[in-house]
């Protein structure tokens, strides 16, 4: 019966859903191509500002912050969410305890403080233990406000899943890890998923918190835009912008492609 | 409530034993690196204000205060009630719950199409939904500003279309930062709805269908309460966020306006450097946050008992 | 799960091995402005001293005070405050001094900048860049009369609602006090009453606040005029929109980035190094070429490119006068504090 999974409209709205989410990027890919230093005038066609971005005088010096982005996104949101997982497990499989109220509080905490105080309270804090801010400090803050972001969709697909699946693995001898291997991690796949994806483009989109707990030479992609646009976003942050969303097309487009190839090694 | 676990049903225990440990590394990341900074902010925010920025180790209410009551321009007028606050809280909490309602509407059928595709191509959807997010939110934010021009690509497609004729004046509008707020949350919203309904046993909602007259009942009467802990997760992911944006109120909406986001950025890096009040700001918020987190979970869990 | 546990591990400390400085014995940290010094002089500056330079960057002036006061003071030797910042900077004792034989090049600094208001003999600083700030018109929407402040704070008919102003306390409230010819930091009840009401009334004419996108709106057409930098408002030309920067007969905003040495500079004698450098007249108007303002440095002149030179931007009529932003007062703060919470409630 497929009339309960379709309901007329869902399509159109997804489509006009993508369509907002997709033009204003065109808007940027359109205007990387602009010979003009301008962002809102068009110049012409040219390729001037994908040459700058590689061979100008800031191409050092965006190429790290870009690379620095991935990477502390990358390792946030991996840890963030092995954290968050943990931490599901317990809520929501852990029965009653105490501390389950504060525990469930404190996963929450990041995302009730509003950016600016965490941003001046952790700098504070880092400069009091004596740690030199620089790229652990952005790591760790990072990890921390991610946490409720890869938390709440775990959580959510964790508590949707009826536990009779492990205790129906536990019974056939199946230790704890097992179940938990076998049976419970697969189930949990979209929902880690989801908490990854959320936990990565919060952390590459960061700028408040690092713009605070970054140390000297350190940049990352954010606090090398918005401190651009003191002096005017030019196309070349237009180009960047473009080749950033390249990467994320072929990292993509590559995941697909292994994920086809496994299926079809392992029927 | 989202992700608090409905224990009174009394199914799921079978990590009880590991609770504590599980938890460990959670209390150990944001217990040291954020409520420590926190409960440090709480503190200043009873401390005497150093002129530009900083504090001094004396306890007063003066930041409190300045929240609450007025003394008038220059300070010499009987004390009355300060309205400017509240105000701006107010403004700040109406646009940030109309934006999440819009997130859920357009949000929620989103994710149920993306969940109800076969399998193998969810995924592809879901990187579909999140890729837009790899650019940086300003440059988005500021593409966004050239669409809602006067003489932008929407006005002129509209009124090439024939719908309109003249411009429609939506940039420095609450409209903007509506649509603002709305692209830069959405997937905070989508996200979650899908990991729920995706998990959704369909054979409950086709049983639902033969006792049901239509697919409209089956979704309010059976799907939704299924899924409702993803509609929560969802639905906080964007309202707290929302509240303390500040790139969408100033680029799109002109700024003319301080939001709670402004206000406290404007204490601690504006010319007013007044730290204690921007921490009794944030104490504030945190508080109004709070109580309706609890507000909320325990509605939820009287829901689901 | 584990495995990657221990990859994230090797990564993080990989990563924080690669970014730990090597301890050479010439290091400069600098705290500066995104884009505001050209990567061949900072390169040409390592060449000839073999000193390592980190450059770190701030969005704002108070953004630099606030993460200083929050501990970062003690990493960096240098920083670039604009000119009532120095002042305040200084008062709060975040900055150490230099004595004149410390900085060969000291002579080169332009005689009317050696005095600055707010580094009187200029015991901590030495001047980057120096501009104005007024408005600008875009002379396709209005051809009448744009010497004075009127076009902003009482606007003709065709440029009503299509006015951006500065998102910043010092320069909107300074630049009203100008309009309304009365002194900055004034304590006169009458003139603050004054200065509230005509912000309050000339707001209902303004379409936006906006810093950062003072030369965008500009060149987009979205405001027809505009508080800007003069910097911004070349740039603006440059773009293709026929905009006019004014220098109003009531008055302007001075402004003047100033390099300041910091207190607990690690490495204090890099530093002034590097400063006598930027005071070399080439050096100095290498800056200026890239940025597009003015050096306060004598004999820069040569090395000048045309376009910098010419722009009307960076010339001031003789006749009319700048003044800075003075830094008032806690208690008198206080009340411009309330002027700007009250415009933007």
């Amino acid at each position: 019966m497929k009339g309960v999974r379709h309901y007329p409209g869902f399509l159109a709205i997804t489509l006009v859903c993508l369509a907002v989410l997709y033009v204003p990027l065109l808007v940027v890919a359109v205007y990387s191509f602009n010979a003009s230093t301008s962002i809102t005038k068009w110049g012409g066609f040219s390729l001037r500002w994908y040459v700058d971005v590689f061979t100008g005088p800031e191409a050092e010096r965006f190429g790290l912050a870009t690379w620095n982005s991935l990477t502390i996104a990358l390792i946030a949101a991996s840890i963030a969410t092995a954290v968050a997982m943990s931490a599901a497990l317990a809520m929501i499989r852990g029965g009653r305890f105490r501390g389950r109220g504060a525990s469930y509080a404190l996963i929450n905490l990041p995302l009730m403080v509003p950016e600016m105080v965490v941003a001046v309270a952790t700098l504070i804090f880092f400069t009091t233990i004596g740690l030199t801010t620089g790229y652990l400090t952005i790591v760790l803050a990072h990890i921390t406000f991610c946490i409720p972001f890869a938390y709440l969709p775990i959580a959510a697909r964790l508590s949707g899943i009826e536990d009779s699946y492990e205790q129906a693995a536990r019974d056939l001898y199946a230790t704890r890890w097992q179940a938990f291997r076998l049976v419970l991690l697969p189930l949990l796949g979209p929902g880690l998923m989801s908490g990854w994806l959320l936990a990565f483009i919060i952390s590459l989109d960061d700028f408040i918190i690092t713009n605070f707990v970054k140390g000297a030479g350190m940049e990352t992609l954010p606090t090398a835009i918005f401190g651009s646009v003191k002096q005017g976003i030019k196309p070349n942050i237009m180009a960047i912008s473009s080749l950033m969303l390249l990467v994320s097309i072929l990292f993509v487009s590559l995941s697909y492609i292994i994920n086809r190839r496994g299926r079809r090694a392992a029927p | 409530m989202a992700g608090l676990p409905r224990d009174e049903a009394g199914t799921a225990a079978s990590y009880a034993s590991l609770a504590r440990p599980l938890l460990l590394p959670t209390w150990l990341i944001i217990g040291v690196f954020l409520l420590l900074p926190v409960l440090l902010m709480v503190v200043y925010s009873f401390l005497t204000k150093e002129f530009r920025g900083g504090v001094e180790w004396t306890f007063t209410l003066a930041a409190y205060e300045q929240f609450f009551v007025t003394r008038g321009l220059f300070g010499d007028e009987p004390p009355s009630i300060e309205w400017t606050y509240i105000i701006i809280f107010w403004r700040s909490i109406w646009q940030a719950a109309l934006a999440t309602l819009l997130c859920l509407v357009i949000g929620f059928p989103t994710a149920w199409f993306i969940a109800t595709r076969p399998p193998q191509s969810r995924g592809i959807w879901l990187f579909l939904i999140t890729i837009p997010y790899w650019v940086n939110l300003l440059i988005r934010t500021v593409s966004l500003r050239f669409i809602l021009r006067d003489n932008g690509p929407l006005n002129d497609a509209l009124i090439v279309t024939g719908l309109i004729d003249a411009p429609l004046p939506i940039l420095n509008s609450d409209v903007a930062v509506q649509i603002g707020l709305f692209y830069s949350y959405l997937p905070f919203m989508v996200l979650p709805i899908y990991a729920a309904v995706e998990r959704f046993e369909f054979a409950l909602s086709e049983a639902a269908a033969d006792l049901y007259a239509n697919r409209w009942q089956v979704m309010l009467h059976v799907v939704l309460p299924a899924v409702r802990p993803g509609i929560l997760a969802g639905t906080i992911l964007v309202f707290i966020p929302a509240l303390g944006a500040f790139l969408a109120p100033d680029l799109l909406g002109g700024a003319k306006a301080f939001m709670i986001g402004s206000l406290i950025d404007e204490q601690f890096r504006g010319s007013q450097g007044n730290w204690p009040f921007g921490a009794a700001i944030s104490v504030i918020l945190m508080t109004l946050v709070l109580i309706a987190l609890f507000i909320q979970a325990r509605a939820a869990s009287r829901g689901a008992s | 799960m584990k495995r990657l546990l221990a990859l994230t591990a090797l990564a993080i400390s990989a990563f924080s091995l690669q970014v730990t400085p090597g301890l050479a014995e010439g290091q400069l940290k600098v705290y500066h402005w995104f884009e505001y010094i050209p990567q061949e002089l900072v390169d040409k500056f390592e060449k000839e001293t073999g000193i390592d330079v980190t450059i770190d960057t701030f969005d704002s002036n108070e953004a630099m005070l606030a993460s200083l006061k929050a501990g970062k003071l003690g990493q960096y030797d240098v920083t670039v405050p604009g000119d009532y910042m120095v002042e305040i900077m200084r008062n709060e004792g975040l900055l150490d001094s230099y004595t004149r034989e410390e900085m060969p090049n000291f002579g080169n600094i332009a005689p009317e900048w050696v005095d600055a208001p707010f580094d009187p003999g200029r015991k901590h600083s030495i001047p980057y860049q120096w501009g104005s700030t007024a408005f600008s018109v875009n002379r396709d929407v209005y051809k009448g009369d744009i010497s004075s402040l009127a076009i902003i704070f009482n606007p003709p008919d065709e440029l009503k609602g299509k006015i951006n102003v500065l998102d910043s306390q010092g320069e909107v409230l300074a630049l009203g006090s100008i309009y309304l010819g009365i002194p900055q930091c004034t304590q006169d009840r009458v003139q603050l009453k004054a200065l509230n009401d005509m912000l309050l009334a000339a707001k209902a004419n303004w379409a936006s606040f906006g810093s950062d996108t003072a030369k965008d709106v500009l060149v987009s057409g979205d405001a027809a005029a505009g508080m800007i930098y003069n910097g911004f408002s070349a740039k603006a030309r440059a773009e293709g929109a026929n905009v006019e920067y004014a220098f109003p007969k009531e008055g302007f905003v001075l402004w003047m980035d100033n390099m300041v040495l910091l207190k607990d500079a690690p490495n204090r004698a890099n530093a002034l190094k590097f400063m006598n450098f930027l005071l070399d007249p080439e050096n100095a108007a290498a800056v200026t070429n890239y940025a597009a303002y003015n050096a306060g440095v004598k004999g820069v002149e040569p090395f000048l490119s045309d376009a910098v030179k010419k722009s009307p931007e960076n010339n001031p009529p003789a006749n009319q006068k700048g003044e800075f932003i003075k830094a008032c007062d806690q208690e008198t703060q206080k009340l411009y504090d309330a002027i700007w919470t009250n415009l933007k409630k």
